[in-house]
């Protein structure tokens, strides 16, 4: 199996439009088990983690190439960082994932970890940066045999 | 909105919550809410053919239940950053214990920035941890 293209520190996907929608609020309210009226409503404020649900207004054009296996692909962390109050239902984002960082350390069994960090920067109608959604990507190092960590 | 803040010192702790049993329905949920239909989380014979005992959660959907909680605590205007980290898988049956401590206060022009530190447990098990920063207006 060749291995997968891996996008460069830099590059930068194509822009996409993310229309923040207060039933997509509420429904991502619901499975969060909150209650929160600030959920609810024509001015609902999206949840902390909502912007995970951005990747429904993604093409699959407009995604960096992460380039790890599948098999050994984790994801590691998550971060979202809001410039000011979160934004609300009603906004049209326009939104870009970029290749911000890539490093390797060695695997606790050998081979070598690999780590990507990919940024999504969400801005709204005025071009002002709102908020960043930042992944961090694992690849476990290779093993010779097959076997799963069982812990 | 949201209830405010009671407690702004370093060192205060949200009240304690425990989430679940989790239900498969939950990660369904989850799945749908964000757009994830990786079906490891509700196709059981599919996560049992990939060595896993059953479906299990996704982490996003442990963070957002953590992310509701911090949120329900200091408030959901007031959330400047959220960040988690993933470190243990969630099974139907397990319940999620959620704490959360003030580990930074800092004062701003615009009221006090506060730094707290979150987990999501199953008994001894840390399934994800968080940290997170809101700004609470002074």
């Amino acid at each position: 199996m060749s291995a997968p293209v891996s996008a460069p520190v830099g590059t930068r996907g194509e822009e996409f439009e993310v229309v923040v929608e207060r039933g997509k609020i509420a429904e991502f309210a619901a499975a969060m088990q909150s209650a929160d009226p600030a959920y609810r409503g024509a001015q609902a404020v999206v949840p902390p983690t909502f912007l995970a649900s951005s990747a429904l207004w993604r093409p699959e054009s407009a995604r960096v190439a992460v380039g790890f296996d599948r098999r050994r692909l984790l994801h590691g962390e998550q971060e979202y960082v809001f410039r000011g109050p979160p934004p609300r239902a009603g906004q049209t984002l326009t939104a870009v994932e970029r290749v911000d960082e890539r490093y390797a350390k060695p695997g606790k069994r050998g081979g070598e970890m690999r780590f990507c960090v990919v940024v999504t920067e969400f801005r709204d109608e005025a071009g002002t940066l709102v908020a960043e959604a930042r992944a961090t990507y694992i690849e476990r190092a290779a093993r010779p045999a097959a076997t799963d960590e069982a812990s | 909105m949201s209830a405010p803040a009671t407690a702004v010192e370093v060192g205060a702790r949200a009240p304690a919550r425990d989430y679940g049993p989790m239900t498969p329905q939950m990660f369904v949920r989850y799945s749908g809410a964000s757009g994830d239909l990786n079906p490891m989380h509700y196709d059981d014979a599919m996560a049992r053919s990939a060595g896993y005992p059953s479906v299990f959660s996704q982490g996003m959907h442990v963070a957002a239940l953590l992310a509701g909680y911090a949120v329900d605590w200091l408030g959901a205007d007031a959330v400047r950053r959220f960040g988690v980290r993933f470190r243990e898988q969630v099974y139907p049956g397990d319940v999620l214990s959620c704490s959360g401590e003030v580990v930074e206060a800092e004062p701003r022009p615009d009221g006090v920035l506060l730094t707290v530190s979150l987990a999501a447990s199953v008994g001894e098990r840390t399934a994800v941890t968080a940290i997170a920063d809101f700004l609470l207006p002074g």
